[in-house]
């Protein structure tokens, strides 16, 4: 996307997507380069900085994904950029980590949403497998700009074994349902976390990162 | 509640071919595997497996290079199984945009690797595939790529599989590969009941009916096939294809 910035003329706009060891980067680097946005794989703080956009990836254990977070020496930034207004996107364990903690593990996450995450319960009864796996449809609770424009039924590719349960019901940005319904994605502000793989879910997803990158 | 099972079209390599088998021999080669994975990305499928047999059954690497430019193609989630080995190459492939690796023989010959991979991509992420072929009558496990008959049953492979950690089951049967007449109910029922981790079917889906008689009858989490996918007619011409939205609805396979 071209931003106008007056005596500058025409610049690109980057997306920095953080590497601190774990997560789909190729992935959702492929699919911004397919809607025409630049992005760096990165856990240097200078560009995290000079980024218009931070996405925060991450697959596997919340603790070892907190861990990693810390070692790569990127929790100070990134807090530091989202509380000066960057729009930042968690995926997957990268939502997770934005809220407050987890019953998976025993690390603070990041704290910049007021959630925990919590392993799914539910009956026996509904014979349902855990991690919950598969596409599923959302609903969207909150009009922000990350879904500005999305009609219709929007479906997702889910793989988890923890949800979030926000403290406020006004940082639920879509639920679904799976045994129960859940908060599947939070936002507040120019903070937004999504539990399902956007880069994985063809259109649907494009269009996500479409509004991030455009509508953000 | 919304219930979408996942119908995964297979994708087999060898040597860089996209080809199809038929009881794991007799390849048959069909064109350009990038190029079959791009039209199937184009048909929003919603979940694809990559299988190299030459990797395993040549002792050699998985072809980075080659399932980069198939992964850089796939917005939906991808599996692959084939020569994996070392966790390096495990680290590899979630890197490229597989989320999900498929192992085989590590399973019964290197099982710190299935436990390591595990712990560093989580079980979600390892998959246990199980080549099982009637011998005399019962069902027995085979091992690289097919060529090396173990004594253990399919059962007997999944429950150590879970207990290493693993978080599937891709279970085939190596006597419906590519014969297109129907799954093998009986073995699906078998290794379903018997562990608590999702059972992905493969071997024999020839139709929509197909499809829905391994997860109805044979109560599988997934239904994967090869031939349905890239064969149509009855002469098979070589055609990538796959059931719409539609069709799977009105099968019954969609609910809501």
């Amino acid at each position: 996307m071209l931003v106008s910035v007056t005596g500058v003329g025409l610049r690109e706009t980057m997306v920095a997507i953080i590497n601190y060891g774990l997560g789909n980067l190729g992935s959702i680097a492929n699919m911004l380069k397919v809607i025409g946005e630049k992005s760096v794989i990165t856990a240097d703080p200078e560009k995290i900085k000079a980024a218009d956009r931070i996405i925060l990836p991450g697959v596997g254990a919340f603790d070892a994904g907190m861990s990693k977070l810390n070692e790569s020496g990127v929790v100070d930034v990134i807090k530091e950029q989202a509380n000066a207004g960057k729009p930042i996107l968690g995926i997957c364990l990268g939502m997770q980590l934005l809220g407050n903690a987890s019953e998976e593990g025993e690390l603070p996450g990041l704290g910049l949403i007021d959630f925990s995450c919590k392993r799914f319960d539910i009956p026996a009864e509904m014979n349902l497998k855990v991690p919950h796996m598969g596409w599923d449809i959302v609903e969207f609770k909150k009009d922000v700009p990350l879904i500005d424009g999305i009609e219709g039924r929007q479906r997702y590719y889910f793989v988890h074994t923890y949800h979030a349960v926000c403290n406020n019901s006004e940082d639920v940005m879509m639920t679904c349902d799976y045994g129960y319904e859940f908060a599947c994605a939070v936002n507040k502000g120019n903070v937004y976390g999504v539990q399902f793989h956007p880069e994985k879910s063809h259109d649907f997803g494009m269009r996500l990162f479409e509004n991030f990158c455009k509508k953000c | 509640m919304f219930n979408r099972p996942r119908i995964i079209p297979v994708l087999l390599i060898d040597d860089r071919d996209l080809i199809k088998t038929i009881n794991f021999k007799k390849p048959t080669y069909l064109g350009d595997p990038v190029n079959a994975l791009k039209i199937f990305n184009r048909k929003g499928i919603d979940e694809m497996a990559v299988l190299d047999i030459s990797a395993s059954k040549k002792g050699i690497e998985p072809d980075f290079e080659l399932l980069t430019d198939m992964a850089s193609e796939a917005f939906m989630p991808l599996s692959y199984g084939g020569g994996i080995k070392t966790l390096e190459q495990v680290r590899k492939l979630l890197a490229i945009g597989y989320e999900k690796v498929v192992l085989n023989t590590s399973l019964v010959e290197d099982e710190h690797l299935v436990r390591d991979a595990v712990a560093l991509a989580g079980s979600q992420s390892v998959v246990a595939s199980i080549d099982a072929k009637l011998v005399k009558g019962q069902y027995k496990c085979v091992i690289c790529d097919g060529t090396k008959v173990i004594d253990m049953t399919p059962v007997e492979l999944a429950k150590h599989a879970a207990e290493l950690g693993v978080g599937e089951i891709f279970l085939n049967s190596i006597d419906r590969d590519g014969m297109m007449t129907g799954y093998d109910t009986d073995l699906i029922n078998q290794v379903v009941n018997a562990v608590d981790i999702p059972v992905t079917a493969c071997g024999g889906a020839g139709s929509i009916s197909d499809l829905k008689d391994a997860l109805v009858n044979g109560h599988a989490h997934a239904a994967a096939g090869g031939s349905m996918f890239v064969y149509y007619g009855r002469l098979k011409a070589v055609l990538i294809t796959a059931p719409t939205e539609q069709e799977l609805t009105e099968a019954g396979i969609y609910t809501e």
